[in-house]
């Protein structure tokens, strides 16, 4: 009997070897004329037990993780091909409490299925959304997305349900439907890791975007940094189109939508949905004034809805058990599941999907487990580059867009990254500046100028010979933020002050060293 | 680590050859951004003299075009060497030590960022999140990332590649 062996195709996966352990598990059960058939699944999210390798024995599937190249002899000794036991078995990994206890919905099948296979996604309820929207019309499958209350997972959470209303309500005939795959966030990975784990998933929410609205043209613009992802989004087009999914008339409704992946080249400020469409026009990725809103005036000027991977990826979900099931997860205006994820100084890192609700210490502390060092967790930076630097004390903030808001912080696409004690936060306020001049479009002053003048003043700052001198340079540097803050163009200057005044008001001490650490 | 593959073969600048592999994104859409991509994938990088082709291509000024290739990171505007290798200088690796790691690369290879050691073997890049944050530091060497990546391991990596770039 030929016995399946799953072994992650993905990044995350392949940057500690798994390519390598594929080849060795395939060489080693031909010399051992050993019948298995290897698949190539996407990563479950827990990076920390990467690469996960998987056998479906007799009694049930099993994992081993995390596995080294080492232990592939090791681990056909122990005949792991029927589960035996070695050092590495996990056993069942859903029955692990890093598993059990998420809540999956967008994620419910990343890492379980060959990623690009139309019969395994369909086997886990793949394409139901799409063929409940087809049998719906435009109007109902915008009512279930705005029952869902899901908003944008990019960061800016706003109702993509009422984005999708702006676009339909367009009377005019070419629309297009974009996704913002261009994750540059510092600490975020989930876009990638649903591209790569679950890519049909995206598909097909694109596809039921491009019902929604009227438009038949989708482009994914992801960032040239996902070389890997790119190719198995290819695959899955490929794949999406041959079973007739999309491309001409889907499924013989007479619909037609296509798919096209677009290469960033590098510029974090693509991620900003105006720089992202000049960049897929082939221009300089600089932003647009708004208005005009791209659901208004978007690619080449015509009405485009611009959404983050995750976004599009819960729509299928979301059409296959309805909007006020997606609705029952979640909190106040915070519905349904947020991909976090977890990284950094962390033991257990990785992607958490979970209802919204749950506080940053039950992530970092039950999820997480600690620091990798082990040393004592000083600061939490949630929400990328942009994002606010935590303390301790506000570790018990709910993972909830109003409640990150009122603790300063912003839950931006979901990114949690951890400090341990030996951080100095002032290095960190300057390093958030020194992004934001490096990655700047340039098109607004506050932002170009005004991020190099924040390095010039933290510096002053932390080199200042007295506590007059320092106050006053620190006076300069509020003003200045709040004139990033109030007069950017975009979000890259209008954020670039959280992370820095969090620091300032969290950290202040880390200020008056006299250099940086 | 990973595969050894060696590094990526690159043709020596040839503006014919550049011009007849960008026809097909002439009407395009980003037409100028697929041409950029694919010139760099074919030569390693994208000679000033592509600046008036592409222009003519496009309809379109050669400041324009000029204009949209300094503003991306990737597209280079001279060759490189053998391998592209980018460490990681974001949030989520700076809390695994990835700047003593830069420190310890930029020593081991005797250069600093935007250069190419001696032997031609790697240019040295910064790049801002490789998206495997749990696993920090990262580096990336032309296409693929490395994670959990020690100084000692990178040595054992670099040296590796300088023999398959042989």
């Amino acid at each position: 009997m030929t016995i399946k062996i799953y072994i992650p195709r993905e990044t995350t996966s392949a940057s500690l070897g798994a390519e390598l352990i594929a080849r060795a598990i395939d060489t080693e059960a031909k010399y051992r004329n050993i019948d298995i058939e290897i698949v190539r699944n996407g990563s479950r999210g827990a990076c920390w037990l990467e690469p996960l390798v998987e056998v479906d024995s007799a009694a049930g599937r099993v994992g081993y993780g995390a596995v080294s190249l080492e232990d592939v002899p090791d681990l056909f000794d122990a005949d792991f091909i029927n589960g035996g036991k070695h050092a590495k078995l996990l056993g069942d990994v859903e029955a692990l409490p890093w598993f059990k206890n998420q809540e999956r919905l967008t994620f419910a099948r990343c890492g379980i299925i060959d990623a690009t296979s139309v019969s395994a996604y369909e086997s886990l309820g793949g394409f139901t959304g799409l063929k409940n929207a087809l049998a719906s019309d435009a109007d109902g499958i915008i009512q279930e997305v705005l029952d869902s209350g899901l908003r944008g997972r990019g960061g800016a959470a706003f109702p993509t349900g009422i984005k999708w209303r702006t676009v339909a309500d367009c009377d005019i005939e070419q629309k297009y439907i974009v996704c913002n795959a261009d994750e540059g966030d510092s600490g975020t990975f989930s876009d990638r890791m649903i591209m790569e784990g679950d890519p049909l998933s995206l598909v097909e929410g694109m596809t039921i975007a491009g019902l929604a609205v009227g438009a038949d043209t989708g482009y994914i613009y992801l960032r040239s940094e996902y070389p890997l992802t790119q190719t198995i989004l290819n695959e899955a087009i490929a794949a999406a189109t041959e079973a007739g999914y999309l491309g001409a008339d889907i499924q013989g409704s007479g619909k037609n939508f296509t798919i096209e992946v677009f290469m960033g080249a590098g510029a974090y400020i693509c991620g900003e949905e105006t720089s992202l469409l000049e960049s897929l026009e082939g221009k300089r990725g600089q932003i647009r004034f708004k208005p005009p809103l791209p659901a208004i005036k978007g690619l080449f000027g015509k009405p485009t809805v611009v959404n983050n991977v995750i976004s599009l990826a819960t729509v299928p979900v979301i059409l296959e058990k309805g909007g006020k099931h997606y609705a029952e997860y979640g909190q106040g205006r915070s519905l349904g599941t947020m991909p976090l994820q977890l990284g950094g100084n962390i033991k257990q890192g990785g992607l958490v999907e979970k209802a919204f609700g749950l506080t940053l210490r039950q992530l970092i502390e039950d999820f997480g487990a600690g620091t990798a060092t082990g040393r004592p967790l000083r600061a939490v930076q949630v929400g990328g580059p942009l994002g606010a630097y935590f303390p301790d004390e506000l570790l018990d903030t709910q993972l909830d867009y109003e409640e990150f808001a009122k603790a300063g912080g912003m839950l931006g696409h979901g990114g949690v990254v951890v400090f341990d004690d030996s951080v100095d936060m002032a290095k960190q306020a300057r390093f958030s500046m020194e992004f934001c001049a490096v990655e700047s479009c340039g098109k607004c002053t506050p932002c170009r100028i005004g991020s190099v003048r924040g390095m010039e003043v933290i510096d002053r700052i932390v080199a200042a010979e007295n506590e007059a001198d320092r106050e006053s340079q620190h006076i300069v540097l509020k003003d200045l933020c709040e004139t990033m803050e109030s007069a950017s163009l975009c979000a890259m200057g209008g954020l670039t002050p959280i992370p820095v005044m969090s620091a300032v008001k969290h950290f202040a001490a880390d200020f008056n060293k006299g250099e940086l650490q | 680590m990973q595969q050894l593959a060696g590094p990526i073969k690159y043709q020596e600048w040839n503006l014919d050859t550049a011009q007849m592999s960008v026809q097909e994104f002439r009407d395009r859409t980003g037409g100028v951004m697929l041409a950029l991509h694919k010139l760099q994938q074919i030569f390693g990088y994208v000679d000033d003299s592509a600046m008036p082709m592409l222009g003519k291509v496009f309809n379109l000024s050669r400041a324009e075009i000029h204009g949209v290739k300094s503003f991306y990171h990737d597209f280079k505007s001279s060759k490189a060497g053998k391998y592209t290798l980018k460490v990681c200088q974001a949030e989520a690796c700076q809390a695994m030590g990835s700047e003593k790691l830069t420190a310890d690369i930029k020593a081991f290879l005797k250069v600093d960022f935007h250069e190419t050691t001696d032997s031609g073997d790697f240019t040295l890049e910064p790049v801002y999140c490789l998206g495997n944050c749990a696993c920090s530091p990262n580096i990336m060497i032309d296409n693929e990332t490395y994670g959990r990546v020690s100084i000692e391991g990178f040595k054992t990596l670099a040296h590796a590649l300088s023999k398959e770039a042989v």
